[in-house]
Protein backbone atom coordinates (compact mmCIF):
# COMPACT_ATOMS: atom_id res chain seq x y z
CA UNK A 1 0.00 0.00 0.00
CA UNK A 2 1.56 3.21 -0.94
CA UNK A 3 0.11 6.76 0.22
CA UNK A 4 -1.56 9.28 -2.17
CA UNK A 5 1.14 11.61 -3.90
CA UNK A 6 1.97 14.57 -1.46
CA UNK A 7 4.38 17.41 -1.07
CA UNK A 8 7.31 17.04 1.39
CA UNK A 9 8.37 20.06 3.25
CA UNK A 10 10.76 19.24 5.65
CA UNK A 11 11.10 21.61 8.77
CA UNK A 12 14.29 22.49 10.49
CA UNK A 13 12.75 24.79 13.82
CA UNK A 14 8.96 24.93 15.05
CA UNK A 15 8.90 28.23 13.06
CA UNK A 16 9.59 26.69 9.60
CA UNK A 17 6.60 24.21 10.35
CA UNK A 18 4.53 27.03 11.57
CA UNK A 19 5.67 29.17 8.20
CA UNK A 20 4.21 25.96 6.18
CA UNK A 21 1.64 25.82 8.06
CA UNK A 22 0.21 29.21 7.52
CA UNK A 23 1.11 28.83 3.68
CA UNK A 24 -0.77 25.69 3.12
CA UNK A 25 -3.56 25.77 6.05
CA UNK A 26 -6.15 23.24 5.76
CA UNK A 27 -3.80 21.51 3.24
CA UNK A 28 -1.27 20.49 5.11
CA UNK A 29 -0.56 18.48 7.63
CA UNK A 30 1.90 17.60 10.37
CA UNK A 31 3.99 14.32 10.72
CA UNK A 32 6.24 13.74 13.43
CA UNK A 33 7.04 9.67 14.17
CA UNK A 34 4.07 8.81 11.65
CA UNK A 35 3.32 5.54 13.59
CA UNK A 36 -0.31 7.08 13.21
CA UNK A 37 -0.39 9.19 10.35
CA UNK A 38 1.49 7.23 7.83
CA UNK A 39 -0.85 3.87 8.47
CA UNK A 40 -4.02 6.10 7.45
CA UNK A 41 -2.03 7.76 4.76
CA UNK A 42 -1.43 4.35 3.20
CA UNK A 43 -5.01 2.87 4.17
CA UNK A 44 -6.37 6.63 1.81
CA UNK A 45 -8.18 7.50 4.89
CA UNK A 46 -5.95 10.60 4.78
CA UNK A 47 -4.80 12.19 1.91
CA UNK A 48 -2.87 15.70 2.86
CA UNK A 49 -1.59 17.32 0.06
CA UNK A 50 1.21 18.64 1.85
CA UNK A 51 3.21 16.77 4.37
CA UNK A 52 4.90 18.79 6.90
CA UNK A 53 7.80 16.84 8.39
CA UNK A 54 8.81 17.86 11.60
CA UNK A 55 10.70 14.81 12.74
CA UNK A 56 13.85 16.87 13.03
CA UNK A 57 13.39 19.80 15.35
CA UNK A 58 15.31 18.26 17.47
CA UNK A 59 15.05 21.26 20.11
CA UNK A 60 11.30 20.10 20.55
CA UNK A 61 12.97 16.47 22.02
CA UNK A 62 13.25 16.70 25.80
CA UNK A 63 12.06 15.99 29.00
CA UNK A 64 12.95 18.51 31.42
CA UNK A 65 12.55 19.24 35.06
CA UNK A 66 10.90 22.78 35.24
CA UNK A 67 10.35 23.37 38.94
CA UNK A 68 6.84 22.52 40.20
CA UNK A 69 6.11 20.47 36.83
CA UNK A 70 7.89 18.16 34.38
CA UNK A 71 8.39 19.94 30.69
CA UNK A 72 7.94 17.08 28.00
CA UNK A 73 9.17 18.22 24.47
CA UNK A 74 6.68 17.10 22.04
CA UNK A 75 8.68 15.42 19.95
CA UNK A 76 10.19 13.66 22.38
CA UNK A 77 9.96 9.43 21.81
CA UNK A 78 8.14 7.31 23.94
CA UNK A 79 11.58 5.41 24.05
CA UNK A 80 12.98 7.82 25.70
CA UNK A 81 9.77 8.62 27.68
CA UNK A 82 10.11 5.00 29.04
CA UNK A 83 13.46 5.54 29.81
CA UNK A 84 13.77 8.64 31.51
CA UNK A 85 15.18 8.99 35.30
CA UNK A 86 13.69 12.24 35.70
CA UNK A 87 10.24 10.34 34.93
CA UNK A 88 10.22 7.80 37.01
CA UNK A 89 10.92 9.53 40.40
CA UNK A 90 8.55 12.37 39.37
CA UNK A 91 5.77 11.10 37.07
CA UNK A 92 6.14 7.33 36.91
CA UNK A 93 2.82 6.51 35.55
CA UNK A 94 3.73 8.22 32.15
CA UNK A 95 6.93 6.63 32.07
CA UNK A 96 5.21 3.51 32.60
CA UNK A 97 2.40 4.15 30.08
CA UNK A 98 4.48 5.00 27.19
CA UNK A 99 5.97 1.55 28.05
CA UNK A 100 3.19 -0.21 26.85
CA UNK A 101 2.77 1.58 23.54
CA UNK A 102 3.02 -0.43 20.28
CA UNK A 103 5.95 -2.58 20.52
CA UNK A 104 9.83 -1.70 20.12
CA UNK A 105 9.62 -0.21 16.78
CA UNK A 106 7.14 2.20 17.18
CA UNK A 107 8.20 3.39 20.37
CA UNK A 108 11.38 3.95 18.82
CA UNK A 109 9.49 6.31 16.68
CA UNK A 110 6.45 7.44 18.09
CA UNK A 111 6.28 10.54 20.00
CA UNK A 112 4.38 11.99 22.43
CA UNK A 113 3.17 15.48 21.14
CA UNK A 114 2.42 12.76 17.89
CA UNK A 115 -0.14 10.68 19.83
CA UNK A 116 -1.78 14.09 22.02
CA UNK A 117 -2.49 15.90 18.24
CA UNK A 118 -3.71 12.82 16.74
CA UNK A 119 -6.65 12.65 19.21
CA UNK A 120 -6.97 9.27 19.24
CA UNK A 121 -9.30 7.33 21.93
CA UNK A 122 -7.66 4.41 21.71
CA UNK A 123 -4.20 5.96 22.29
CA UNK A 124 -2.63 5.59 25.88
CA UNK A 125 -0.93 8.32 26.63
CA UNK A 126 -3.78 10.88 25.67
CA UNK A 127 -5.65 9.37 28.79
CA UNK A 128 -2.87 9.04 31.11
CA UNK A 129 -2.30 12.83 30.31
CA UNK A 130 -5.78 13.13 31.40
CA UNK A 131 -6.03 11.85 34.81
CA UNK A 132 -2.50 14.02 35.49
CA UNK A 133 -4.52 16.64 34.52
CA UNK A 134 -1.67 17.86 31.83
CA UNK A 135 -1.54 21.14 30.04
CA UNK A 136 -0.40 21.48 26.83
CA UNK A 137 2.16 24.24 25.32
CA UNK A 138 0.51 25.43 21.40
CA UNK A 139 2.26 27.67 19.30
CA UNK A 140 0.29 29.23 16.10
CA UNK A 141 0.00 32.58 13.95
CA UNK A 142 -1.46 34.45 16.92
CA UNK A 143 1.05 33.75 19.51
CA UNK A 144 1.61 30.62 22.14
CA UNK A 145 -1.13 29.67 24.55
CA UNK A 146 -1.48 26.96 26.58
CA UNK A 147 -4.92 24.53 26.69
CA UNK A 148 -5.75 22.13 29.87
CA UNK A 149 -6.43 18.80 28.38
CA UNK A 150 -9.38 18.29 30.22
CA UNK A 151 -10.29 20.74 27.57
CA UNK A 152 -7.69 19.86 24.62
CA UNK A 153 -9.81 16.25 23.32
CA UNK A 154 -13.27 17.28 21.31
CA UNK A 155 -14.17 14.24 19.41
CA UNK A 156 -12.69 11.03 17.42
CA UNK A 157 -9.50 12.64 15.85
CA UNK A 158 -10.14 15.98 16.80
CA UNK A 159 -8.74 18.39 19.05
CA UNK A 160 -8.62 21.53 20.39
CA UNK A 161 -5.32 22.59 17.59
CA UNK A 162 -6.26 25.28 14.83
CA UNK A 163 -5.14 24.57 11.41
CA UNK A 164 -2.29 26.64 11.63
CA UNK A 165 -1.38 25.74 15.19
CA UNK A 166 2.25 23.26 16.68
CA UNK A 167 2.27 21.28 20.17
CA UNK A 168 5.04 22.04 21.35
CA UNK A 169 5.30 21.21 24.82
CA UNK A 170 3.49 18.55 27.27
CA UNK A 171 3.68 19.85 31.06
CA UNK A 172 2.66 17.31 33.68
CA UNK A 173 2.84 17.89 37.59
CA UNK A 174 5.34 16.01 39.62
CA UNK A 175 3.48 12.63 41.12
CA UNK A 176 6.81 11.71 42.81
CA UNK A 177 6.69 8.16 44.45
CA UNK A 178 2.54 8.32 44.71
CA UNK A 179 0.98 4.93 43.62
CA UNK A 180 -0.15 4.72 39.73
CA UNK A 181 -1.65 1.43 37.67
CA UNK A 182 -2.23 0.95 33.86
CA UNK A 183 -4.62 -1.46 33.32
CA UNK A 184 -4.83 -2.12 29.30
CA UNK A 185 -6.92 -4.88 27.92
CA UNK A 186 -5.86 -5.80 24.44
CA UNK A 187 -5.54 -9.41 22.19
CA UNK A 188 -2.01 -9.07 21.30
CA UNK A 189 0.74 -7.03 23.28
CA UNK A 190 0.94 -4.75 19.74
CA UNK A 191 -2.58 -4.48 19.73
CA UNK A 192 -4.80 -0.79 20.52
CA UNK A 193 -6.53 -1.39 23.93
CA UNK A 194 -9.82 -3.07 23.38
CA UNK A 195 -10.12 -0.92 26.93
CA UNK A 196 -7.82 0.52 29.43
CA UNK A 197 -8.05 2.33 32.73
CA UNK A 198 -5.51 4.42 34.27
CA UNK A 199 -5.35 5.35 38.16
CA UNK A 200 -3.31 7.68 39.63
CA UNK A 201 -3.13 9.38 43.27
CA UNK A 202 -1.56 12.72 43.28
CA UNK A 203 -3.50 14.31 46.21
CA UNK A 204 -6.76 12.63 45.16
CA UNK A 205 -7.48 9.56 42.96
CA UNK A 206 -7.96 10.42 39.43
CA UNK A 207 -9.17 7.89 36.94
CA UNK A 208 -9.24 8.04 33.25
CA UNK A 209 -10.73 5.69 30.30
CA UNK A 210 -9.09 4.73 27.10
CA UNK A 211 -11.39 3.44 23.89
CA UNK A 212 -14.50 4.27 26.21
CA UNK A 213 -15.61 7.09 24.00
CA UNK A 214 -14.76 9.76 21.06
CA UNK A 215 -12.28 10.67 23.06
CA UNK A 216 -10.25 9.38 26.46
CA UNK A 217 -12.51 10.12 29.52
CA UNK A 218 -12.32 10.88 32.84
CA UNK A 219 -13.97 8.57 35.27
CA UNK A 220 -15.47 11.08 37.50
CA UNK A 221 -18.18 9.06 38.98
CA UNK A 222 -15.29 7.17 40.33
CA UNK A 223 -13.26 9.89 41.76
CA UNK A 224 -16.54 11.10 43.06
CA UNK A 225 -17.83 7.72 44.70
CA UNK A 226 -14.05 7.84 46.13
CA UNK A 227 -13.96 11.39 47.26
CA UNK A 228 -17.20 10.42 49.45
CA UNK A 229 -15.69 7.30 51.03
CA UNK A 230 -16.44 4.54 48.97
CA UNK A 231 -14.72 1.10 48.64
CA UNK A 232 -12.67 0.53 45.86
CA UNK A 233 -14.71 -1.96 44.80
CA UNK A 234 -17.67 -0.39 44.40
CA UNK A 235 -16.24 3.04 43.32
CA UNK A 236 -14.88 0.79 40.41
CA UNK A 237 -18.90 -0.02 40.09
CA UNK A 238 -19.49 3.36 38.88
CA UNK A 239 -16.76 3.06 35.54
CA UNK A 240 -18.94 2.88 32.91
CA UNK A 241 -21.31 5.55 33.58
CA UNK A 242 -21.55 8.35 31.61
CA UNK A 243 -19.63 6.87 28.47
CA UNK A 244 -20.41 5.92 24.78
CA UNK A 245 -18.18 3.16 24.51
CA UNK A 246 -17.66 1.87 20.65
CA UNK A 247 -18.83 -1.70 19.32
CA UNK A 248 -16.86 -3.04 16.97
CA UNK A 249 -15.16 -6.66 16.45
CA UNK A 250 -13.67 -6.94 19.37
CA UNK A 251 -16.06 -5.89 21.64
CA UNK A 252 -19.63 -4.75 22.40
CA UNK A 253 -20.64 -1.78 24.30
CA UNK A 254 -21.54 -4.18 27.78
CA UNK A 255 -18.40 -5.94 27.82
CA UNK A 256 -16.65 -2.73 27.25
CA UNK A 257 -18.73 -1.56 30.00
CA UNK A 258 -17.66 -4.55 31.90
CA UNK A 259 -14.13 -4.31 31.16
CA UNK A 260 -13.93 -0.84 31.90
CA UNK A 261 -15.06 -1.64 35.99
CA UNK A 262 -13.11 -4.81 36.01
CA UNK A 263 -9.78 -2.85 34.68
CA UNK A 264 -10.77 0.25 37.06
CA UNK A 265 -10.30 -2.03 40.11
CA UNK A 266 -7.56 -3.43 39.06
CA UNK A 267 -5.85 0.01 38.82
CA UNK A 268 -7.26 1.39 41.77
CA UNK A 269 -6.03 -1.57 43.70
CA UNK A 270 -2.65 -1.36 41.95
CA UNK A 271 -2.63 2.36 42.71
CA UNK A 272 -3.29 2.08 46.37
CA UNK A 273 -0.78 -0.99 47.18
CA UNK B 1 13.16 13.98 -4.76
CA UNK B 2 16.85 13.06 -4.12
CA UNK B 3 17.13 10.67 -1.18
CA UNK B 4 20.31 10.05 0.57
CA UNK B 5 20.64 7.09 2.88
CA UNK B 6 23.59 5.49 4.10
CA UNK B 7 22.39 1.35 3.55
CA UNK B 8 24.88 -1.19 5.22
CA UNK B 9 27.90 1.41 4.80
CA UNK B 10 27.30 1.99 1.38
CA UNK B 11 25.79 6.12 0.08
CA UNK B 12 22.84 5.37 -1.59
CA UNK B 13 21.28 8.55 -3.31
CA UNK B 14 17.85 7.79 -5.07
CA UNK B 15 15.26 9.96 -6.88
CA UNK B 16 12.26 8.72 -5.60
CA UNK B 17 8.85 10.22 -4.79
CA UNK B 18 8.29 11.73 -1.32
CA UNK B 19 5.54 8.84 -0.75
CA UNK B 20 8.15 5.94 -1.02
CA UNK B 21 8.27 4.09 1.94
CA UNK B 22 11.84 2.72 3.35
CA UNK B 23 11.13 -0.63 2.52
CA UNK B 24 10.42 -0.07 -1.16
CA UNK B 25 13.41 2.34 -0.94
CA UNK B 26 15.44 -0.59 0.38
CA UNK B 27 14.23 -3.32 -1.98
CA UNK B 28 13.20 -1.47 -4.91
CA UNK B 29 15.56 1.24 -5.43
CA UNK B 30 18.91 -0.30 -3.63
CA UNK B 31 17.51 -4.09 -4.90
CA UNK B 32 18.09 -5.58 -0.96
CA UNK B 33 15.00 -7.50 -1.20
CA UNK B 34 16.59 -9.42 2.09
CA UNK B 35 14.11 -6.85 4.18
CA UNK B 36 10.51 -8.28 3.31
CA UNK B 37 6.56 -6.91 3.62
CA UNK B 38 4.86 -8.93 5.44
CA UNK B 39 1.16 -7.38 6.56
CA UNK B 40 1.95 -3.96 5.33
CA UNK B 41 0.28 -2.40 8.48
CA UNK B 42 2.90 -2.43 10.70
CA UNK B 43 1.62 -4.71 12.85
CA UNK B 44 4.09 -7.91 11.86
CA UNK B 45 7.81 -6.64 11.55
CA UNK B 46 8.99 -8.38 8.69
CA UNK B 47 10.30 -5.39 7.15
CA UNK B 48 12.14 -4.90 10.73
CA UNK B 49 15.58 -2.94 10.07
CA UNK B 50 17.76 -0.75 11.96
CA UNK B 51 17.41 2.98 11.56
CA UNK B 52 21.12 4.51 13.33
CA UNK B 53 21.31 1.52 15.00
CA UNK B 54 17.66 0.98 16.26
CA UNK B 55 14.58 -0.92 15.54
CA UNK B 56 11.96 0.34 12.89
CA UNK B 57 9.02 -1.19 10.77
CA UNK B 58 10.44 0.39 7.52
CA UNK B 59 6.84 -0.12 5.76
CA UNK B 60 5.45 2.66 8.27
CA UNK B 61 8.57 4.96 7.81
CA UNK B 62 8.93 7.25 4.71
CA UNK B 63 12.39 7.08 2.54
CA UNK B 64 12.28 10.59 3.08
CA UNK B 65 12.11 10.68 7.08
CA UNK B 66 16.13 8.45 6.54
CA UNK B 67 17.09 10.99 4.53
CA UNK B 68 20.62 11.82 6.01
CA UNK B 69 20.76 8.76 8.06
CA UNK B 70 21.81 5.03 8.75
CA UNK B 71 20.19 2.14 7.69
CA UNK B 72 21.64 -1.60 8.68
CA UNK B 73 19.42 -4.53 6.62
CA UNK B 74 19.94 -8.09 6.93
CA UNK B 75 22.43 -7.96 4.13
CA UNK B 76 24.47 -5.68 6.37
CA UNK B 77 24.74 -7.92 9.24
CA UNK B 78 27.80 -10.60 8.70
CA UNK B 79 30.58 -8.86 8.21
CA UNK B 80 33.90 -10.53 6.17
CA UNK B 81 31.81 -13.58 5.46
CA UNK B 82 31.26 -14.59 9.49
CA UNK B 83 27.51 -14.83 10.07
CA UNK B 84 26.82 -11.92 12.80
CA UNK B 85 26.26 -13.76 16.45
CA UNK B 86 22.61 -13.48 15.82
CA UNK B 87 22.37 -15.19 12.44
CA UNK B 88 24.81 -17.85 13.63
CA UNK B 89 22.42 -18.22 17.04
CA UNK B 90 19.14 -18.90 14.74
CA UNK B 91 20.79 -21.31 12.27
CA UNK B 92 22.20 -22.93 15.18
CA UNK B 93 19.01 -22.46 17.41
CA UNK B 94 16.24 -23.73 14.67
CA UNK B 95 15.28 -20.66 15.20
CA UNK B 96 13.37 -20.12 11.85
CA UNK B 97 11.01 -22.76 9.86
CA UNK B 98 10.05 -21.13 6.48
CA UNK B 99 11.89 -17.97 6.46
CA UNK B 100 9.41 -15.15 6.00
CA UNK B 101 10.00 -13.40 9.72
CA UNK B 102 13.29 -14.34 9.71
CA UNK B 103 15.02 -11.17 8.58
CA UNK B 104 13.07 -9.33 10.54
CA UNK B 105 12.89 -10.73 13.92
CA UNK B 106 17.06 -10.96 13.59
CA UNK B 107 16.71 -7.39 13.11
CA UNK B 108 14.49 -6.55 16.06
CA UNK B 109 16.67 -9.15 18.23
CA UNK B 110 19.97 -7.04 17.18
CA UNK B 111 18.41 -4.01 18.45
CA UNK B 112 17.36 -5.72 21.88
CA UNK B 113 20.47 -6.85 23.03
CA UNK B 114 21.60 -3.66 22.21
CA UNK B 115 19.48 -1.72 24.64
CA UNK B 116 19.28 -4.97 26.76
CA UNK B 117 22.76 -6.80 26.73
CA UNK B 118 22.04 -9.67 29.42
CA UNK B 119 18.28 -10.08 28.58
CA UNK B 120 15.68 -12.84 30.65
CA UNK B 121 13.24 -14.71 28.83
CA UNK B 122 10.74 -12.35 29.48
CA UNK B 123 12.71 -9.64 28.22
CA UNK B 124 13.18 -11.25 24.89
CA UNK B 125 9.91 -12.49 24.60
CA UNK B 126 8.22 -8.59 25.36
CA UNK B 127 10.97 -7.19 23.33
CA UNK B 128 9.91 -9.20 19.87
CA UNK B 129 5.86 -8.18 20.65
CA UNK B 130 6.00 -6.26 17.33
CA UNK B 131 7.61 -9.39 15.33
CA UNK B 132 5.07 -12.54 14.50
CA UNK B 133 5.97 -15.63 13.07
CA UNK B 134 3.07 -17.30 11.26
CA UNK B 135 5.05 -20.65 11.86
CA UNK B 136 4.90 -20.08 15.88
CA UNK B 137 8.36 -20.99 15.92
CA UNK B 138 8.53 -19.02 19.04
CA UNK B 139 10.68 -21.18 20.86
CA UNK B 140 13.52 -21.89 19.61
CA UNK B 141 13.91 -18.37 18.12
CA UNK B 142 13.83 -16.84 21.94
CA UNK B 143 16.25 -19.54 22.47
CA UNK B 144 18.28 -17.98 19.66
CA UNK B 145 17.91 -14.66 20.58
CA UNK B 146 18.75 -15.55 24.68
CA UNK B 147 21.99 -17.75 23.50
CA UNK B 148 23.04 -14.97 21.01
CA UNK B 149 23.16 -12.71 23.78
CA UNK B 150 24.95 -14.85 25.84
CA UNK B 151 22.34 -14.82 28.06
CA UNK B 152 22.06 -16.73 31.71
CA UNK B 153 18.87 -17.73 30.84
CA UNK B 154 20.06 -19.62 27.69
CA UNK B 155 21.16 -22.60 28.93
CA UNK B 156 18.66 -23.22 31.29
CA UNK B 157 15.75 -22.64 28.49
CA UNK B 158 17.96 -25.33 26.29
CA UNK B 159 17.55 -28.10 29.21
CA UNK B 160 13.71 -27.26 29.22
CA UNK B 161 13.28 -28.42 26.14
Amino acid sequence: MIPAAFEYVRAESADDALAALREHGDDAKLLAGGMSLIPLMKLRLATPAVLVDVGRVGDLSYVRDAGDHVAIGALTRHRDLETSDLLRDQCGVLRAVAAQVGDNQVRHRGTLGGSVAHGDPASDLPAALLALDATFLVRGGAGERTVAATDFFRGFLETALEPDELLTEIRVPKTGATGFSYQKFQRRKQDWAIVGAVAVRNGSTRVALVNMGSTPVRARAVEEALTAGASVADAAQHAAEGTEPPADLNASVEYREHLARVLTRRALEEAAG
Amino acid sequence: MQTSITVNGVAQQHDVEPRTLLVQFLRDACGLTGTKIGCDTSSCGACTVLVDGESVKSCTMLAAQADGRSVTTIEGLAADGELHPVQRAFQEHHGLQCGFCTAGMVMAAVSLIEEIPNPTERDVRDGLEGNLCRCTGYHNIVEAVLAAAGSAESAAAGSAR
